[in-house]
């Protein structure tokens, strides 16, 4: 099990590799379909994204109506290929160093995390409960007017449990899979 | 589980000669409904059924140790015992609404949806659903869940005299890597028999990879028009995991899917691993003879399914699952 700790680098995403079990502590944005639509369209971001991890999330977010303060009780990943149009400009534009999502990206995301030293990391997709967990507070809320699950919610994790499965080195262990299953299916559809 | 409700008894009168004695529930049919209804969503959001749990853990045993997929299984069971423990949503997607509502004869369907509308509403706004519904045109979230086609109801009239209320949450991972074919599929060389739709099936398991959130189980329809296989595709996800297919080819064909798609090795979260399907439930509607569709409905391991059977007076008499 590795660990990556806020403030977060380039060169510290650099060292991970396709399959590492790491745990992250430090700050998440989530931004999932319109946030990188209109990033992607050049609307400035409402917050300084330079090293920073985007979580593709669309999270349950309650509001105490007295205090006012948000409290997250369902925050799994969202599927991660939707954003595959916008991905590698976002990254190229904003300076993130990874991702957070479920399912994987395609090649253009993987081209991207090479060339601009990013990393995908795949959370467990419907793991909402021991996701939020791991969410010590939510800090800020940013383009509330996209919706709730759709708005940039800013958050503080501690171990926030993922697994490499896009490196910065051009490996995809979506991409190994998903070739490696086609070839049984191959086989198996032959032997009716 | 079940909701507490006491009959009140009238108090007996000022001579002292007892009235009638006249049974009264504790609060109206219309509260109670709301009570149940609330109830059902909150534990088909929070809580798997048992056979879900069941095929899961079994999963989880297979895997081999210190593996991603080992340890994706574990995430997931610690999840499935998390949101049991907090009442609270397995995964942040609560997905499609889908209410199957069984009921018997001269039954007031306008009066049901509207107390369903009612509950999906306060469900939300306690937090057991998710702000899920968006206007397909403007982008716009009216935070309620409510809107055309949702939440999604499903009257079917039965020959007993009980209400049963079945739900399903289906999320849009899931529902995405759904798929439809048209047989014959030449890209496949599937015809038009068993043998081409277990060849579409698997080439829907292998497009998914990871994506429908798996291990996951399949409802499939073979046959209908393009609507009404689409359906009953999800109504077979209303099946029990462990129940068999009284129709002997469709339930061969059901255990060999499963064999097979776990020889894929595309595993937990397509990470790679031993188990890719958890199960698959088939039907078959006729068809034209000029159409032969398959419709396969992909449910994701958080496989939410709940239902209920009301009493008298709304209360909840019996989960279903």
């Amino acid at each position: 099990m590795k660990k990556l700790t806020y403030p977060f680098t380039h060169e510290q995403v650099r060292d991970l590799k396709v399959g590492d079990m790491v745990l992250i502590s430090g700050k998440l944005f989530t931004g999932r379909d319109a946030v990188h639509k209109r990033l992607h369209d050049g609307v400035k971001p409402p917050v300084d994204l330079t090293n920073q991890i985007i979580y593709h999330c669309g999270p349950v977010i309650l509001q105490d109506k007295k205090t006012k303060k948000y409290q997250v009780t369902a925050a799994g990943p969202t599927t991660s290929i939707r954003e595959e149009p916008y991905q590698a400009d976002v990254m190229k534009d904003y300076g993130i160093v990874g991702v957070i999502g479920k399912g994987g990206m395609g090649p253009k995301t993987l081209a991207g995390c090479k060339e601009y030293g990013c990393v995908y990391f795949h959370a467990v997709g419907g793991a909402a409960q021991v996701l939020a967990e791991k969410i010590d507070s939510v800090d800020a809320v940013h383009w509330l007017d996209l919706g709730s699950p759709e708005a940039i919610w800013e958050l503080s994790v501690t171990d926030f449990p993922v697994v490499v499965t896009m490196d910065a080195h051009g490996n995809s262990l979506h991409a190994k899979v998903e070739s490696a299953s086609a070839d049984i299916l191959k086989t198996e559809m032959g032997k009716h | 589980m079940a909701l507490k409700k006491k009959a009140k008894k009238s108090a007996p009168n000022k001579n002292g000669a007892k009235k009638t004695v006249k049974k009264i529930p504790a609060q109206s049919p219309e509260k109670s409904l709301q009570a149940s209804l609330i109830e059902l969503i909150k534990n088909t959001s929070a809580v798997l059924p048992d056979d879900v749990q069941k095929v899961i853990l079994e999963a989880l045993a297979r895997e081999e140790k210190n593996t991603t997929a080992e340890y994706a299984m574990n995430i997931i069971k610690a999840n499935i015992d998390l949101a049991k423990k907090k009442s609270q949503p397995l995964c942040q997607d609560t997905g499609t609404v889908l209410f199957y509502i069984s009921h018997p004869a001269g039954f007031d369907q306008n009066k049901l949806t509207k107390e369903i509308q009612k509950a999906v509403i306060k469900a939300t706004e306690l937090g057991y659903l998710r702000q899920n519904s968006v206007d397909s045109l403007t982008g716009e979230n009216s935070g309620k869940n409510i809107g055309p086609g949702h939440p999604s109801i499903h009257f079917h009239q039965h020959n007993k005299k009980s209400l049963q209320i079945k739900l399903m949450l289906k999320g849009g991972g899931c529902e995405n890597v759904g798929a439809q074919y048209s047989l014959p599929y030449t890209p496949l060389d599937a015809g038009r028999d068993l043998d081409g739709v277990r060849k579409v099936i698997l080439d829907a398991v292998h497009k998914a990879q990871g994506k429908g959130c798996g291990p996951g189980v399949l409802g499939v329809c073979i046959g209908g028009d393009r609507g009404a296989g689409y359906i009953e595709s999800k109504e077979q996800l209303l099946r029990r995991v462990d129940d068999k297919n009284t129709h002997k080819e469709l339930a061969a064909l059901e255990a060999e899917i499963v064999v097979t798609a776990n020889k894929l090795g595309i595993g937990p979260m397509g990470f790679g691993g031993k188990t890719t399907l958890l199960g698959c439930k088939i039907s078959a509607l006729n068809r034209l003879p000029a159409s032969f569709f398959v419709s396969i409905s992909y449910m994701c391991w958080a496989y939410r399914r709940q239902g209920v059977e009301l009493g008298a007076h709304n209360e909840i008499k019996k989960w279903l699952y």
